[in-house]
């Protein structure tokens, strides 16, 4: 069953503040947003440190399809769904490697990614018996690996896009990419210059997809969820609490994006200098000359400051303590696979990496003491939302409801102090619209600056 | 009588001893006897637990991932692993509370190494396999298997490990997340 435009306005009920369970729990929801959510998205599939040499690849994930993100001999990095043309075999069965072909090993229907070779990436250039069984007749050009059509190295980030009409990936963030720069930057202000720890972190979890994306997009309210953690100390620095203590952060989010981000609004000078990672004393100089460096480089530039933050749909991020991306794939309407990798400076010394390593897996990941709490309340949130009883009863997300303000120096956004619901407002309201199967047109005609959307 | 393809009774013994030692320590897991749990550790313990990749034959080199460099789903020191123990004792660590039930079990148990040697057996390199069944609320269960290789070392009469390596048998993690210690 297709839920209709108006079905999805009871769902989603972003006037009245509140959103009902079944959009958590419903198959047939669930079955819409593989196709109006993910196949429409831009999703993160990788970064370029996974793939730094020619024909480095990795096997990622878009929704429910396995992809090969590749970067080919002439250094072009493609996305490609990993699947046989023929009956269907995965062509790739490894997290990653170094091949200029994928050979199915069903039937051995061979594809390339090099362009000296083969016109499009992924092309089928081997088919046993293709004299003697299909008589020279098949088309090879027209069975290759499926391309997907959309696809962006940001900052080192790899994102791609199954529908060739969305709208371009910097379009897509709005004035967000300020705040995603502020994840992706080396630390010293200089564009770019991030790398991920060698592996990523996956592990499925018992919750619908969404709650992960609404827990990092501003949810301050959630903070009893990791007073455990607050209560040990486990900061990079002594003491209680769980990172160093930075100026307050507001809650601002992008209502015609659907973006949102824990973090400071513009601003044009750099706060003083603190001590971080005290644990480390023999850290302490890198930590103060870098703050220097940024200092001079930024100077009275405008910049921001960013700490938990989530792009629209599933991709979350936080630019601060612990530094880190996450996707969150969708499996079911009850369970997710989680993607966590780690971001450092690239030409940082050794030693702060380990340090940063250190904190990062203290923190996150399902061995994280701060992120196995948040598994226990997503999962049981979703189970306790499957009963028939239960889902009359919609989630209540009316914090701040009127209260949102311009943010001075961004374009479009709104801020609601430091603990508010608009973000998760903005969110399924954005959610909404696509899952109602609106065109880009209409759902880029307010941060165009046409109209306003209907909010 | 002992020949050469028979491990002498100091073998057997010392063998008989580190079985016993891990089934205690499984036992203090087990019935949450976490302090003393701790205390079985070397102040300058490492405890790792890497992250395992689907690789080609031919790259089984990089299968796990690298100690010390790559990220990994646990990396530990004793300091850590205090702080583990500390937040299972708030009551409010929500992924422990109410507590898993949870069962080690401990088998394959070999000992590769012994020294500086059999007579005055100080260090040792052992191997062997866990099995960790947890049950938690009504429903959920895990089970984590894999191979387990440590560094025991003995300090005042007392063995304690100084290292751990665990090689956990999931490229996905299955569970949703790992309060459990292996």
């Amino acid at each position: 069953m297709k839920f209709s435009a108006d079905q999805l306005e009871s769902l989603v009920n972003t006037a009245q503040g509140t959103v009902s369970r079944e959009v958590f729990v419903n198959q047939d929801i669930f079955q819409q947003e593989l196709e109006q959510v993910f196949a429409r998205s831009w999703l993160m599939v990788g970064h370029e440190s996974q793939i730094p040499k020619p024909n480095d690849y990795i096997v990622s994930r878009m929704g429910q399809d396995s992809v090969i993100v590749t970067r080919d001999p002439q250094g072009e990095i493609h996305v490609l769904l990993n699947s046989c043309r023929h009956r269907g075999m995965k062509v790739c069965r490894y997290d990653s490697g170094n091949s200029r072909s994928f050979t199915c090993p069903y039937h051995a229907w061979s594809y390339s990614i090099d362009g000296s070779l083969v016109e499009i990436p992924g092309e089928l250039v081997g088919v046993p018996g293709f004299d003697q069984h299909y008589k020279g007749e098949l088309d090879k050009k027209a069975w290759g690996l499926v391309p997907c059509p959309l696809v962006v190295n940001y900052k080192g980030t790899i994102w791609a896009n199954w529908d060739s009409t969305a709208p371009s990936f910097e379009e897509y963030l709005g004035d967000m990419r300020l705040y995603l720069d502020a994840a992706l930057d080396h630390r010293d202000g200089s564009p770019g210059g991030s790398e991920i720890l060698g592996g990523v972190q996956k592990w499925r979890m018992p919750c619908n997809w969404k709650f992960p994306p609404e827990n990092f997009i501003g949810d301050h309210y959630h903070d009893i969820s990791h007073r455990s953690v607050n209560l040990v100390g486990i900061g990079p620095s002594e003491g209680k609490g769980r990172r160093d203590t930075t100026r307050p952060n507001i809650i601002m989010g992008f209502p015609n994006l659907g973006h949102g981000v824990i973090g400071h609004p513009p601003h044009y000078e750099e706060p003083d200098y603190t001590p971080q990672f005290t644990r480390y004393p023999e850290l302490a100089e890198y930590f103060s000359d870098i703050h220097a460096t940024r200092v001079k480089n930024l100077g009275d530039k405008m910049r921001v400051q960013t700490g938990a933050a989530t792009i629209f749909p599933s991709m979350s991020f936080h630019g601060r303590q612990p530094r880190t991306l996450a996707v969150f794939h969708p499996v079911s309407p009850t369970e997710m696979e989680m993607w966590r990798y780690y971001l450092v400076d690239k030409d940082a010394p050794d030693s702060v990496k380990a340090a940063m390593r250190a904190y990062y897996l203290r923190y996150s990941g399902p061995g994280g003491m701060t992120e196995s709490d948040d598994a226990e309340n997503w999962g049981y949130a979703t189970d306790a939302s499957k009963g028939v009883i239960a889902r009359r009863y919609d989630y209540n997300y009316q914090m701040g409801m009127g209260h949102a303000k311009p943010v001075p120096g961004l374009k479009d956004a709104v801020e609601g102090g430091d603990t508010t619901e608009e973000n998760a407002r903005i969110y399924y309201r954005r959610w909404k619209q696509m899952m109602q199967g609106k065109g880009w047109d209409e759902l880029m005609a307010g941060a165009r600056g046409q109209q306003r959307g209907n909010m | 009588m002992a020949t050469e393809h028979t491990p002498g009774m100091q073998t057997l013994l010392l063998e008989r001893e580190i079985e016993q030692f891990y089934y205690a320590e499984a036992d203090m897991l087990d019935e949450r006897r976490f302090n003393e749990w701790l205390a079985l550790f070397t102040d300058d313990v490492r405890y790792w637990m890497p992250l395992v990749a689907n690789v080609q034959y031919r790259h089984m080199d990089k299968e796990y991932s690298r100690e010390g460099v790559d990220n990994a789903w646990i990396d530990e020191d004793k300091r850590t692993l205090t702080q583990r123990v500390q937040q299972l004792a708030t009551g409010i660590h929500w992924a422990e509370e109410p507590r898993s039930r949870m069962s080690h079990l401990i088998t394959n148990v070999r000992i590769l190494d012994v020294g500086p040697s059999l007579d005055d057996p100080r260090e040792l390199t052992t191997k062997c396999r866990f099995l960790i069944y947890r049950n938690r609320m009504e429903t959920e269960v895990d089970v984590l298997v894999g191979k387990r290789s440590d560094v025991l070392r003995k300090e005042q009469g007392q063995w304690r490990v100084a290292r751990r390596e665990i090689f956990l048998d999931q490229n996905v993690l299955l569970s949703k997340n790992l309060t459990t210690f292996f």
